[in-house]
């Protein structure tokens, strides 16, 4: 069972997270204002999550412009579906065993 | 035991937050049933003005009068036109207050996907349909929207709920049958767009909207 725990991915530990990667998952690219609107953060809290799971590197931040207003777009990266995906798995091994 | 709870909990959260970044789901189906009422009323005011059998295949053959033929015409262009914009704005009407309870936006990337999906086929059945009147082939034209709403609905259905598709696919049969049966059309088109919206917007309505008391 230790040794179950100690495989949880500790940049999913927050639901705010998790739950960012779960949108990624599915949408091949999300901007700011999108996940925002989706996830109901503040900016500085989805901010904080996003700048955090980028060092990481499970996601991959591309700004461009669009007319004048700044555009910030976010994709998961291949090490990022694969870290989540484990983090499913070892869930799941979790509950079986439960 | 509780561990246990919390990680189901995890995982049915990662679930529906999946589903809702990915699909537009504050389609109302009441939006349905008020645009099925609609479709029926228009149909009901065709029938009354020029009765059931005025768009059948032999209609040409048989009406020598060609001023009021197109008088008719004009008539049920019209009708459909005012048809298609009350249906629309109800429908919005009734999308934009689910979404609103919801405490979602109407306007995100999912509604634009889902309204992308739709607009193609739509705007070639609507073009389609235009010249199909432009050639006088207005017995056509009830199997031709029918069709391509169909197909519309089956593009959308990957961006909103999943019931979309069925709607889609009774759509394009009813459609392709009725060009089989030129005398029932404005029979299958009160089917088509009336029947069937008030079923599916009932069957939506029941399913996923009225909380169980």
């Amino acid at each position: 069972m230790n040794d179950l725990l100690s495989r949880f991915n500790k940049a999913f530990e927050s639901k705010a997270r998790l739950n960012i990667m779960s949108v990624l998952m599915v949408n091949d690219v999300m901007s700011f204002n999108d996940l925002k609107d989706l996830l109901a953060l503040t900016d500085g809290n989805l901010a904080t999550h996003l700048r955090a799971l980028e060092e990481s590197g499970y996601i991959a931040v591309e700004k461009q412009f669009v007319g004048r207003k700044p555009k910030t777009t976010y994709r998961a990266t291949e090490a990022g579906r694969t870290a989540f995906t484990d983090h499913l798995n070892v869930l799941e091994a979790f509950i079986r065993n439960m | 035991m509780n561990e246990s709870r919390e990680h189901l909990q995890t995982l049915s959260d990662i679930r529906s937050m999946m589903e809702r970044s990915s699909r537009f789901l504050s389609l109302s189906g009441l939006s349905g049933v008020s645009a099925g009422v609609i479709a029926l009323a228009g149909a009901a005011v065709v029938y009354m003005r020029v009765g059931l059998s005025s768009y059948s295949g032999s209609y040409y053959g048989s009406v020598g009068n060609s001023v009021s033929r197109s008088a008719a015409d004009q008539f049920f262009v019209t009708v459909a036109v005012v048809v298609l914009i009350a249906a629309l704005l109800s429908g919005v009407f009734f999308t934009v207050r689910k979404a609103r309870r919801q405490g979602q936006s109407v306007w995100n990337q999912t509604s634009r996907r889902l309204l992308w999906a739709m607009l193609v086929p739509l705007a070639a059945g609507g073009i389609f349909c235009l010249v199909l009147l432009l050639h006088n082939l207005i017995w056509l034209v009830f199997p031709g929207t029918l069709i391509f709403y169909g197909l519309a609905l089956l593009s959308g259905s990957r961006y909103t709920v999943r019931d979309v598709e069925s709607l889609g696919y009774c759509e394009v049969g009813l459609g392709l049958l009725a060009l089989f049966f030129p005398g029932y059309n404005l029979l299958t088109w009160a089917v088509g767009f009336g029947v069937l919206h008030i079923v599916y917007g009932l069957t939506m309505y029941y399913k996923y909207e009225r909380s169980p008391a």
